[in-house]
């Protein structure tokens, strides 16, 4: 009787050193690893916010041409079409993340990786893009052309 | 003089009883028979390996891995360093063929069935070390910071990123933020030189012990021969300067290739500049990547690239446990459904390869 009970004891002793053990071991492999873990995550870059730039100088741009406009940390495409109109689009390629450009034998928005194509109007065309160029809003201001975020 | 080494040997002998070990070694033998050729693509392997190393080292100490230098540190190595040219094209021709090395003989032990029991921890390791090579070559592309690499990169994990769930999160984590910047330079130059060698090495340790404890993989016709029908030779000395012979060959042709078709460097990276045309990945990814232009937009309701990216990553997961679904291998039955995958394998990867090649 005495026995027996000094064993349960015992064995109540020897469960409450193995999740003392078990416990510890996994509280010290989190606090370990979380750390780790978090340092890897790399950390949010604060967006350079913009809501206008500049897109250069009109008489600059040569109808039926194209360029990269730097709008904050993304590339923007503008574009002057041969009926003299402006447009601007953002530049990353919905495919897979390439710049695209302005393709004048075509009169397209060319995607130099994939051979993927939109139309002026950025939707997509061929090739294989799945989603249409995000546009931007131009404007005129005397001979600038200013490309702000279409709210 | 030979006093000397004899002292030598007989003081770490008195230590290390290193008479066990030189007994092992003269036991140690190949098998002889008409595929014994295929023996030769693992050392050649690692021969190539040990090169990287070796160059990759010396490449370290110009190289400056950071947006701003990276592109400017290789024109150095390559137009101040004396011989730099010869250590960079070496380098990258080493890599090439590290690579070619890797496929052949990872496919003649396929078709070999060499990863039969009791070998399948060592073809685990092997692919293992496979898909790390094709992560140094990913990894180490970006690394001259020129347009191609860029735009490669960006493509390459953007890829990544069609992944359901994970994709993101390891886009993410591979380029060190949202887009390729120089904190992807970084990350990558530390997987390239830090991370991939020490897990490279490791595995590359487990692969070449297992190899000795359990010595080269007969053709599964030996089986059930009689001890002296079986034709071998001892590795030390004649398998090994054999080994040694083709090694010195391959040193021969990365020199002769460095020479006449030295790395090339092009454009620094811009990031506000359009893809360049024309650009390609290296040609061991150009098989997947011509397959995933074969994918239309969308299926059903899925973005093509997804369903490809995931049924390569099948493709790689069945690869890896090849040893553990064909279980008549191991009991000694022929297999020729294996023969029949390796063959598709080999046909679809150079077909696609020639495809993305012209496109």
């Amino acid at each position: 009787m005495n026995y027996s009970k000094n064993n349960f004891e015992k064995q109540g002793r020897r469960n409450f050193l193995k999740y003392l053990l078990t416990g510890g071991v996994v509280g010290f492999t989190g606090a370990v690893l979380y750390p780790l873990i978090a340092y890897l995550k790399p950390p949010k870059q604060a967006d350079v916010e913009v809501s206008t730039v500049s897109g250069g100088l009109l008489s600059e741009l040569e109808k039926d041409s194209g360029k990269i406009v730097r709008f904050g940390n993304k590339p923007v495409i503008l574009v002057r079409t041969i009926n003299d109109e402006l447009r601007a689009f953002e530049a990353t390629c919905t495919h897979l993340d390439c710049t695209v450009q302005y393709k004048k034998e075509m009169g397209v928005i060319w995607c130099a990786c994939h051979n993927g194509k939109y139309d002026l109007a950025g939707r997509n065309i061929a090739g294989p893009p799945p989603r249409p160029l995000q546009p931007f809003r131009v404007v005129l201001k005397g001979d600038e052309i200013l490309i702000s975020k279409q709210s | 003089m030979k006093n000397f080494w004899n002292n030598l040997y007989g003081w770490f002998d008195e230590r290390l009883e290193l008479k066990e070990l030189v007994n092992f070694m003269e036991k140690k033998y190949v098998p002889v028979h008409r595929h014994s050729i295929w023996y030769y693509f693992g050392g050649v392997s690692l021969f190539l390996f040990i090169i990287q190393v070796a160059t990759g080292i010396l490449l370290l100490f110009y190289y400056k891995g950071t947006e701003d230098l990276a592109f400017e540190s290789i024109q150095f190595i390559m137009s101040k360093v004396e011989f730099g040219w010869l250590i960079r094209s070496i380098h990258t021709w080493s890599a090439n063929l590290f690579i070619l090395a890797i496929f052949i003989h990872m496919f003649s032990v396929l078709f070999e069935k060499a990863y039969r029991k009791p070998r399948e921890v060592t073809w685990i390791t092997g692919v293992l070390m496979f898909f790390l090579a094709l992560g140094f070559g990913f990894s180490g592309y970006l690394l001259p910071w020129n347009e191609l690499a860029f735009f490669a990169t960006k493509v390459g994990s953007d890829i990544v990123g069609a992944v359901p769930l994970i994709g993101e999160p390891l886009k993410i984590f591979m380029r060190g933020g949202e887009d390729v910047t120089g904190a992807t330079l970084s990350r990558l130059f530390g997987f390239h030189v830090a991370l991939f060698p020490a897990i490279f090495s490791s595995l590359l340790i487990i692969h070449l012990l297992l190899v000795q404890r359990q010595g080269m993989s007969q053709p599964m016709e030996f089986e059930g021969k009689k001890k002296h029908e079986l034709k071998k030779m001892p590795f030390f000395p004649n398998f090994f300067l054999r080994d040694l012979i083709l090694w010195l060959l391959v040193l021969n042709v990365l020199a002769i290739l460095a020479v006449f078709f030295p790395s090339e460097l092009g454009q620094k990276a811009d990031p506000f500049a359009p893809a360049p045309e024309g650009i390609k990945p290296e040609w061991y990814f150009l098989f997947m990547f011509q397959t995933l232009k074969y994918f239309p937009a969308h299926i059903w309701f899925i973005e093509g690239e997804v369903v490809g990216v995931l049924l390569f990553g099948a493709a790689g997961i069945l690869w890896l446990l090849v040893p553990f679904w064909d279980k008549r291998s191991s009991r000694g039955e022929r297999n020729k459904l294996i023969n029949y995958i390796g063959l598709f394998a080999v046909m679809f990867i150079i077909v696609l390869t020639i495809l993305g090649w012209l496109s």
